[in-house]
């Protein structure tokens, strides 16, 4: 069949208008993924900001005989529901350590409530219309007002949303990432280095690389199952643990630092080695002495990215038992404590509606650290990579 | 005493030896160079070696003998372990100063040591795959001497409820008998998968293509870094977002066109999966399609061919081997996330193929397990092991599948980069 040009140039058209759609169909799709990426980080802005603020007010605060039995008894009747009842039993402990406080009168800001919190950021409370007037006059009044949230960082868990904090959860894991880069970082170094630079190519190496690979694959629950038959069963590590969970993690992110390392020693050229071999050096002086100090930022790089993909974990820890409720910041490695992303799972299981902003404020703080760790690990790269 | 005392006190004395040898055998060897007799190795090399005989057989012992102490229940006083292991380690310093000769090759000795350890260390991730396979399948096995096999591949109801009581030697109060039909579960976790590959696979291979064919460079190095942050952020944030945020919007959405939408649907749990896999997609389809050959893409192009044509006829069929293997290594990742499900998902086993109705995973009930206070022998609680059992034995299969797509690629385009 016989085409004209016309017809012939018309079908160019069309091809090249198909051609400049998937052009714009996969930018789109890119675009996409950004879009997401944009509305994921706004929404956990707009939950989580109100988090780092938090309710007080200016009350009569009176240290009398009474208020030693009855906290409430410190503030007068009409504000007593405002106040935070974790706030108040704190007080009769501090007439205790400080005698000159008994008989004396004050002004003080003190934590206001939760419910009384969430009414003064426009959010969904259970105050009755009373309580609120209440409110309004002593915000009139210059005597409620948001300030910054130190107990959010300075306390532990709590089943009050006002008292509620992360610090229990940031030591914890603190501890249990020290336990996993003391595990893992010497072993999955010296595996990558065995791999490398010594290992001959027998059938013996090649399991131990297609076993490294499946372990990086493997989902990450079925070590917490490792973790509670072979550590807590077997080797009776406590239950809750930071060890356990430390221990657990480790050889999660073992694969990670194996794999990494490898890429890291394989960059090195073999002219450093020849090099070091010409002039008499044993194969672990050279890997000593030359390989390993010149392949070190990418080592570190690697071990960053698989500690940071360890400290976002949760669903081993809470296999091995690592989301219990932790209101005092535990100080050994053998004590139960939690996580934050643990405490986030916890947090964003409570019903109460003031804990949905908490949950958020706390993934803020876990994405900010996260961040700041892969951030760290890319300027590394950057500035100590060389090109050979 | 304690156990932390006598691990202090234990390493202590061992660092004193250590140093001790150390030092003497440096000391002697210095001595035999400098009385003029020429030596195998250097000063320092003897010292090292001194410090790995005293102290290497010594933990050897020690660890030998708390883990029989610990594991075979055997009797030995920790004071005389402790004090054993001081001797062999007292008696490796011995050793070790009578081999500092002139003859002796302390450098090829302290060689052949450090390559062993390191081969040790290499043993551990192998040590960590039977830890995985042991553990599993033992309590697994457990679990089928309880609940029959067949019944828990094949079974629909999966009602693990009256268990406990069974364990606790009531069973005859339950009202209802326990069942562990896994169908529900599977069906679930297939759903769920199935939303997030169709979400994934569409945008994240869309996303490689524009990458690698069309983007410029400056677009390129910008836009890979932000797609992996979508790989960095913890599950349980997705989890959250997840739960507090999409299912809400599917839920209006759906009651927009009259249809019924659970808070805990399959939607939402998976949708943001989806979104979490995008750069595994991405970035393993990206290495692909760079690694076909450009001479394949000059001869399409001089043939006349769109680039439209050339990626869908050219380039796409040649890199069709490495994006299926990571759509399979992306599913593998589907199949066993947990943190998602386990927040956003619902708790009811559930068959049903309407993804607006709230269906539960095999992850989720491995959690739900292990999570509540049965004691650890109850059949509900093992069940979390058997469940493990075929969570690892797919995600095996999926993994070793992925990796033999990639090597008949790589192969085939003689790519050593992948």
């Amino acid at each position: 069949m016989r085409q004209s040009f016309d017809e012939i140039s018309a079908q160019l058209k069309r091809r090249h208008r198909k051609s400049a759609r998937l052009k714009w169909m996969s930018m789109g799709a890119l675009g996409l993924a950004g879009v997401f990426l944009v509305f994921f980080f706004t929404d956990m802005l707009i939950k989580g900001l109100p988090a780092f603020q938090q309710a007080q007010i200016q009350v009569q605060v009176d240290y009398n005989e009474m208020a030693q039995e009855i906290p409430l008894a410190a503030v007068e009747e009409e504000v007593r529901p405002l106040v935070s009842r974790g706030y108040l039993r704190l007080i009769p402990g501090r007439m205790e350590d400080n005698a000159d406080l008994l008989g004396t009168t004050r002004m003080e800001w003190v934590l206001a409530d939760g419910q009384v919190d969430q009414y003064l950021k426009g959010h969904h409370n259970n105050l009755s219309a009373s309580e609120q007037a209440v409110v309004d006059e002593l915000a009139a009044n210059g005597r409620a007002e948001l300030k910054f949230n130190t107990t959010f960082f300075s306390r532990g868990d709590s089943k009050m949303p006002e008292l509620a904090g992360i610090a229990s959860a940031a030591m914890g894991t603190v501890m249990t990432l020290l336990v996993t880069l003391v595990v893992a970082f010497p072993i999955g170094v010296m595996t990558a280095v065995y791999l490398e630079e010594f290992a001959p190519d027998n059938r013996f190496t090649q399991i131990i690389e297609i076993n490294i690979n499946n372990l990086a694959a493997i989902p990450s629950i079925l070590f917490g199952l490792l973790g509670l038959a072979i550590f807590i069963n077997f080797f009776g590590v406590p239950r809750s643990s930071p060890l356990v969970g430390g221990l657990t993690l480790a050889l999660m992110t073992l694969p990670v630092i194996i794999i990494s390392t490898r890429t890291a020693l394989r960059s090195v050229p073999e002219d450093i080695r020849h090099a070091a071999f010409g002039v008499g050096c044993s194969r672990w002086q050279v890997v000593r002495d030359h390989v390993l100090p010149v392949s070190m930022p990418g080592i570190m790089t690697g071990s960053i990215i698989g500690l940071a993909q360890a400290m976002g974990e949760t669903a081993p820890l809470i296999i091995v038992g690592m989301v219990a409720f932790i209101p005092d910041v535990s100080a050994t490695i053998t004590e139960a404590a939690t996580v934050l992303p643990a405490q986030i799972f916890t947090w964003a299981g409570e019903p109460d509606r003031a804990f949905t902003e908490k949950t958020a404020g706390g993934i803020l703080v876990l994405l900010t650290i996260l961040i700041t760790l892969n951030a760290t690990a890319v300027v590394l790269r950057k500035k100590f990579e060389r090109r050979w | 005493m304690q156990t932390n005392q006598l691990i202090l006190l234990f390493s202590g004395a061992l660092l004193v030896l250590g140093l001790i040898a150390f030092f003497m055998g440096r000391a002697k060897a210095a001595k035999v160079r400098a009385a003029g007799t020429a030596m195998y190795a250097q000063p320092d090399q003897y010292a090292w070696f001194a410090a790995l005989a005293t102290a290497g057989p010594a933990v050897a012992v020690g660890a030998i003998g708390s883990f029989a102490l610990l594991l075979m229940g055997a009797e030995i006083p920790t004071l005389y372990l402790l004090a054993g292991s001081l001797v062999v380690a007292a008696a490796g310093m011995m050793v070790a100063m009578m081999q500092v000769r002139p003859d002796f090759h302390a450098r090829k000795a302290i060689e052949k040591t450090i390559r062993w350890i390191l081969a040790g260390a290499a043993m551990i991730s192998i040590f960590t795959t039977f830890g995985i396979l042991f553990s599993i399948i033992t309590e697994a096995l457990r679990f089928f001497q309880m609940e029959g096999f067949w019944d828990f591949i094949t079974g629909t109801t999966w009602n693990p409820g009256a268990s406990f009581l069974a364990a606790a030697g009531r069973a005859e109060e339950g009202a209802t008998a326990a069942e562990f039909g896994s169908v529900p579960l599977f069906a679930g976790t297939f759903m769920i998968t199935l939303v997030a590959m169709l979400v994934a696979i569409p945008v994240g291979l869309m996303s490689a293509i524009y990458m690698s064919e069309f983007a410029p460079a400056r677009v390129r190095t910008i836009a890979k870094p932000v797609l992996e942050v979508l790989a960095g952020i913890p599950t349980v944030v997705y989890g959250f977002f997840a739960a507090i945020t999409v299912a809400p919007i599917i839920v209006d959405v759906a009651g927009a066109f009259g249809l019924e939408a659970s808070f805990n649907n399959a939607l939402a749990p998976g949708i943001v999966m989806g979104i979490m896999i995008i750069p595994f997609i991405s970035s393993l389809s990206d290495d692909v399609i760079n690694a076909v050959p450009d001479s394949m893409r000059q001869g399409s192009l001089a043939l006349g061919m769109t680039r439209a044509e050339t990626i869908k006829d050219v380039v796409v069929p040649a890199a069709l081997p490495g994006i299926i293997s990571a759509s399979l290594l992306a599913m593998s990742r589907a199949l066993g996330e947990t943190m998602i499900v386990v927040m956003a998902a619902g708790m009811r086993p559930n068959l049903t193929a309407n993804p607006l109705e709230d269906m539960t995973t095999v992850t989720v009930r491995i959690v739900a397990a292990l999570t509540g206070d049965q004691e650890f022998a109850s059949a509900e609680t093992l069940s979390a092991f058997a469940l493990g059992l075929v969570l690892f034995v797919v995600t095996l299969a999926l993994n070793m599948v992925s990796v033999i797509m990639i090597r008949r690629f790589r192969e085939k385009y003689r790519s050593n980069n992948l």
